[in-house]
């Protein structure tokens, strides 16, 4: 027994000092980034799992090193980057649970689509100082009403959605008199409707409101408010409904002739064009929160991103898929310049100094960390007008905002800014 | 005397996990805390042969009382902040517990929902209150004492745990008594009871009042666990979680829904974590395996236990 005895007792050792070993050569510990999205529920189609597809195509590519430039080094800095997902339902109160769950586990968190989460989580962050990184949600309260040092938001806020949907109709149609809106009746379709409404009173002294209506969310008929809209007389009609609503809306107010009777402004519309195609009329004003989808600009990082997420996922990435890539691209930005020349991991306190007031590149041009004392980004506004050409849904007579003319300057409330005259 | 070494072990347990424990597993077990204290009152109701599926309604309250307080009068006491939820909860339920101490069965249960939804209704109408987003609020000091920043939730948590065992104690003493054998008469036979001389709309009322107090006293302690307050909480889905936990932990003994509460919140912790695409699915199974295979809850095991001890 004894030779076996000390061959085992040799063995171990020698097992015992390669696990040693092993972390000392394997100096490639990847860097975890959360991402929080909804994979579940009404807002998983249209947004969450496009935004989760485009989250494993980048980090993939990222880690291949084949992202085009300035993001040709491979992962971050480097190092690769392991994702860990997890769903965004459930409500603001889970969530802060799950997230609470997520920060021991990862080193940066980039997620939320729901405004609620994303309030809910910003002051959580700060107490867990974990940066993390908002990616989609609209409301401007976040940095507005509340500063952070964790908390950073790299998608424009849903103000200058409305605000650029507004310009592009008093351009078109100088002479406007009236408008009215069917929005859904929670705080994104309440607080859209406001800054289009002010927007346009800022715009056009006097034009008259004919109705506002706010049906329940997810009602998915819309009989009622369609019969309302055709009997009001105005000449404009607004919606930023989305997903099911929103197809909803486009299949039941189409035959009725609503796209006819009146000139429909579908704000947060974009994402729908790859389910409806060519059942969205022509002459409807369509945006895409941002620069994104079919209105990103002619570079080579919109093209890798529609290309690649094309032939893996055989659709176009749309806003959400969009966005996401570009929170991800926007940390990577940031966390090599916070490394430089330097072998080691830069210190989250220096991540998170690289990314403050930084302009970065992404998917959807340039992204300006502007407001919100460089916490908050600022992007150029997109809106075109659709067209049925050949058979294709086609987006025409596209107008590009500069990002100075359609966000407050900072400091300023958003809903101030509008009322005020939407000066600088 | 076995139910006061209950009470401060579990008090002596909880102020160790308070200031022990790491910072999520604090919040864990204090929302475990404030659906452990909701579905406690469920309880209540329950033994009286009642299902409530809007206690979200009292939930939200409870939170958006301890809230107002602190974003529109700019009162962040926690301690004022619990007893106003739970008071503000009370005095709607002692409204409201006067028309619907009146029903029973289902159209009991579809009120009870309906009134949930109706607060639902106003919230999400309501811009100020920040709509569906919700807003935060902050509490800053226990009973005039400021709270150290990383502090603030281990005290809430040994607050929370003080207000559990003292209302478990008393719901304890309620039901092991003249009340509680006349509440499960309710259950088995109204008629009788009003026979021998006792009024089931008393008794229906009053435990009505005794779940609604209880859930608003969860939603605040619920709202400072968060820090953040939305009209979700009053949501059905909210209410159904509240009887899923009740369901889960059966109805035998007090300690049984802070049980099932803490069980609950690990596996959808679990689920999430490790089944982020089914974690609804997961929950959705385990509910089944016990309605198919431990029909009178979690508890019946801890019985079963003890039985053949």
């Amino acid at each position: 027994m004894r030779p076996l005895s000390s061959f085992g007792l040799r063995a171990a050792l020698a097992a015992f000092v390669v696990l040693l070993a092993v972390p000392a050569s394997q100096a490639q510990q990847p860097l975890k980034v959360g991402i929080v999205t909804f994979l579940s529920g009404p807002a998983a189609g249209p947004f969450g799992v496009p935004a989760r597809n485009a989250a494993e195509l980048t980090a993939e590519l990222l880690n291949a090193g084949t992202v085009p430039a300035p993001y040709s080094q491979k992962g971050f800095g480097g190092t690769p980057i392991e994702l860990v997902i997890i769903d965004e339902a459930g409500g603001p109160q889970k969530q802060v649970a799950e997230y609470r769950n997520l920060v021991p586990r990862v080193d940066i968190v980039i997620g939320y689509i729901s405004s609620g989460d994303c309030l809910a989580i910003a002051p959580v962050a700060e107490e867990q100082k974990k940066l993390t990184v908002l990616f989609d949600c609209g409301t401007p309260r976040i940095f507005e009403d509340a500063s952070y040092k964790y908390v950073f938001r790299t998608g424009p806020t849903g103000t200058m959605d409305n605000v650029s949907v507004a310009l592009y109709l008093v351009e078109r149609t100088p002479n406007v008199k009236s408008i009215a809106g069917l929005n859904q009746n929670y705080a994104w379709g309440q607080d859209s409707w406001a800054d289009f409404e002010n927007a346009m009173k800022t715009l056009k002294p006097g034009i008259e409101v004919k109705t506002s209506q706010m049906p329940k969310l997810f009602a998915g008929q819309f009989g009622a408010e369609i019969t309302t809209l055709l009997g009001s007389g105005a000449e404009v009609v607004h919606s930023s409904m989305w997903g099911g609503d929103l197809e909803g809306l486009v299949l039941q107010g189409a035959p009725r002739g609503l796209f006819e009777k009146h000139k429909v402004v579908l704000s947060a519309g974009e994402p729908a064009i790859n389910r409806l195609g060519t059942r969205i009329p022509d002459g409807t004003i369509l945006g895409a929160r941002g620069p994104f989808g079919p209105f990103a600009p002619d570079t080579d990082l919109a093209r890798w991103l529609k290309t690649t997420y094309q032939d893996r996922y055989h659709v176009p990435p749309n806003y959400a898929s969009f966005k996401m890539t570009q929170a991800i691209l926007g940390v990577k930005a940031a966390y090599e310049k916070a490394k430089g020349s330097g072998n080691g991991a830069p210190d989250q306190d220096k991540i998170i100094a690289a990314l403050e007031n930084l302009t970065f590149e992404g998917p959807g041009g340039p992204v300006k960390m502007a407001l919100g004392k460089g916490h908050q980004a600022i992007m150029d506004a997109a809106v075109g007008t659709t067209k049925v050409e050949g058979g294709e849904l086609k987006i025409v007579d596209v107008a590009r905002y500069s990002a100075d003319k359609v966000n407050p300057p900072d400091g300023v409330k958003s809903e101030a800014w509008i009322k005020s005259g939407l000066k600088k | 005397m076995k139910a006061a070494i209950v009470a401060i072990a579990s008090l002596v347990a909880l102020t160790g996990l308070a200031l022990l424990s790491p910072q999520w597993l604090v919040f864990m077990a204090m929302l475990a805390l404030a659906k452990g204290v909701v579905v406690l009152g469920l309880l209540v109701l329950m033994r009286t042969g009642l299902v409530s599926f809007g206690q979200g309604l009292y939930f939200g309250i409870g939170a958006y009382a301890a809230a107002l307080l602190s974003h529109h009068l700019h009162v962040a006491d926690a301690a004022v902040m619990l007893l106003t939820g739970a008071a503000a909860a009370g005095l709607v339920a002692a409204l409201l517990g006067l028309l619907l101490a009146g029903y029973r069965d289902i159209f009991f249960a579809m009120l009870s929902l309906a009134f949930s939804m109706i607060l639902y209704g106003v919230l999400v109408k309501s811009a100020a209150l920040g709509s569906t987003d919700g807003f935060n609020l902050h509490a800053r000091t226990f009973f005039g004492v400021a709270l150290a920043p990383g502090m603030e939730r281990r005290v809430f948590l040994i607050a929370g745990a003080v207000c559990a065992v003292v209302v478990a104690l008393l719901v304890h003493r309620l039901l092991g008594g003249h009340w509680g054998r006349l509440a499960t008469g309710v259950r088995d036979n109204e008629l009788r009871v009003a026979y021998l001389g006792a009024s089931p709309y008393r008794v229906v009322y009053v435990n009505y009042l005794i779940a609604g107090a209880l859930a608003g006293l969860g939603g605040a302690l619920a709202a400072l666990a968060v820090g953040h307050v939305d009209p979700e909480m009053t949501y059905w889905t909210t209410s159904g979680e509240f009887v899923f936990i009740a369901i889960l932990g059966g109805i035998q003994s007090i300690l049984a829904p802070f049980m099932a509460a803490t069980i609950f919140e690990a596996l959808r912790t679990i689920a999430s974590q490790y089944a982020p695409n089914v974690w609804q699915m997961s929950l959705g199974l385990a509910m089944l395996a016990i309605i198919m295979f431990l029909p009178a809850g979690l508890w019946t095991l801890a019985e079963r236990r003890r039985r053949s001890a």
